[in-house]
């Protein structure tokens, strides 16, 4: 399943509670989520301990409009608006946590 | 002339993912514009608006961040920023836009305590 | 949406007469726009409408007058950057009329 999140997990505990709940799959951070996958950040520790359950992704053009695409984490893998089609497309189900 | 205020600007929302960050900035220009006191907080995920480096044509939003170089022209010059929200997001002053005031949450609360009035967003 | 002809061209306009799109800017667009407002542009005048869209390229926003004179008084000189000087060329408020001959928004904090 395809896992898509898009708020800052400071704000909202989606990534949280998706983090506690799924078995596994793909994560796509996408607007403020994108603050999830910068180096240093306080919920970083959890987000990584996760990555050998989830493939984690993140939006180009959100970590740019933030001015933090030069420092997401290691292991999340940028995407651009046509990597999100693909990431749907190739996923049988898909979650957009609110 | 009226009687001028102490306004402050309570931040708290990243930028671009909702529009109170922008709308925040519109306010505070519109008071400065009318000769108010005004300064601005910054804390829990507000701290974002101020890092440097928006690059927002991917998403085809007018970015904002060169406007907060346009505060000192409306004599708009007491910018606080919470040092433990800055922490938990990996930032120092260093990553941010404009020069700030950093200091703790009590620090912030107690300027909170002195304003006229008080607007968050 | 309202729209004016320049040149043989189309551009939208808003209900207040200021330019949709500031990419599109001309010369052409901003001595119509003047017209439109009563102003005969001058060399002080176009001074002030290039003052104002390098205001915005730098900053994304158009100054409110008092912001305006100060600024262009740092840049330009005391003989210009005062309300009266800024009056004379644009009678119905310099931020008003100039933004809106320069292609740029309304000014933020004008109501």
């Amino acid at each position: 399943m395809l896992h898509i999140v898009n708020k800052s997990p400071f704000e909202r505990n989606s990534l949280d509670t998706l983090l506690d709940t799924s078995p596994g799959g793909a994560i796509l951070l996408i607007e403020d989520g994108v603050y999830a996958a910068t180096k240093g950040n306080a919920f970083e520790p959890k987000l990584k301990a996760a990555m050998d359950k989830f493939k984690v992704y993140a939006l180009q053009g959100d970590l740019e409009a933030r001015g933090i695409a030069d420092r997401v984490t290691d292991g999340v893998a940028m995407v651009d608006y046509g990597g999100f089609v693909d990431l749907v497309a190739n996923n049988k189900t898909n979650q957009s946590w609110l | 002339m009226s009687t001028i205020k102490k306004f402050m600007f309570v931040n708290r929302k990243a930028p671009y993912g909702t529009i109170y960050a922008l709308e925040s900035l519109e306010v505070v220009l519109i008071a400065a514009a009318f000769d108010q006191d005004c300064s601005m907080a910054f804390l829990d995920d507000g701290v974002y608006q101020l890092k440097k480096g928006h690059q927002t044509k991917g998403i085809e939003v007018k970015g904002f961040e060169k406007t907060f170089g346009a505060l000192e022209d409306y004599d708009v010059e007491k910018l606080y920023v919470d040092q433990e929200s800055l922490a938990a997001r990996g930032l120092t002053a260093e990553d941010l836009c404009v020069p700030v005031e950093v200091m703790s949450r009590a620090e912030l609360g107690k300027l909170m305590d002195e304003q006229d009035v008080v607007l968050s967003f | 949406m309202a729209s004016i002809e320049v040149n043989g061209k189309s551009y939208e306009i808003d209900e207040e007469g200021y330019l949709v799109n500031l990419g599109e800017w001309n010369e052409e667009i901003g001595a119509y726009l003047a017209q439109t407002e009563n102003v005969t542009m001058t060399e002080q005048h176009w001074e002030v409408v290039n003052f104002l869209r390098d205001y915005y390229n730098e900053f994304q926003i158009a100054p409110a007058v008092r912001v305006l004179t100060k600024a262009i008084g740092k840049k330009l000189g005391a003989d210009k950057g005062n309300s009266q000087y800024l009056y004379e060329l644009f009678p119905y408020g310099p931020a008003k009329q100039a933004c809106k001959i320069a292609g740029l928004p309304k000014p933020t904090g004008c109501v």
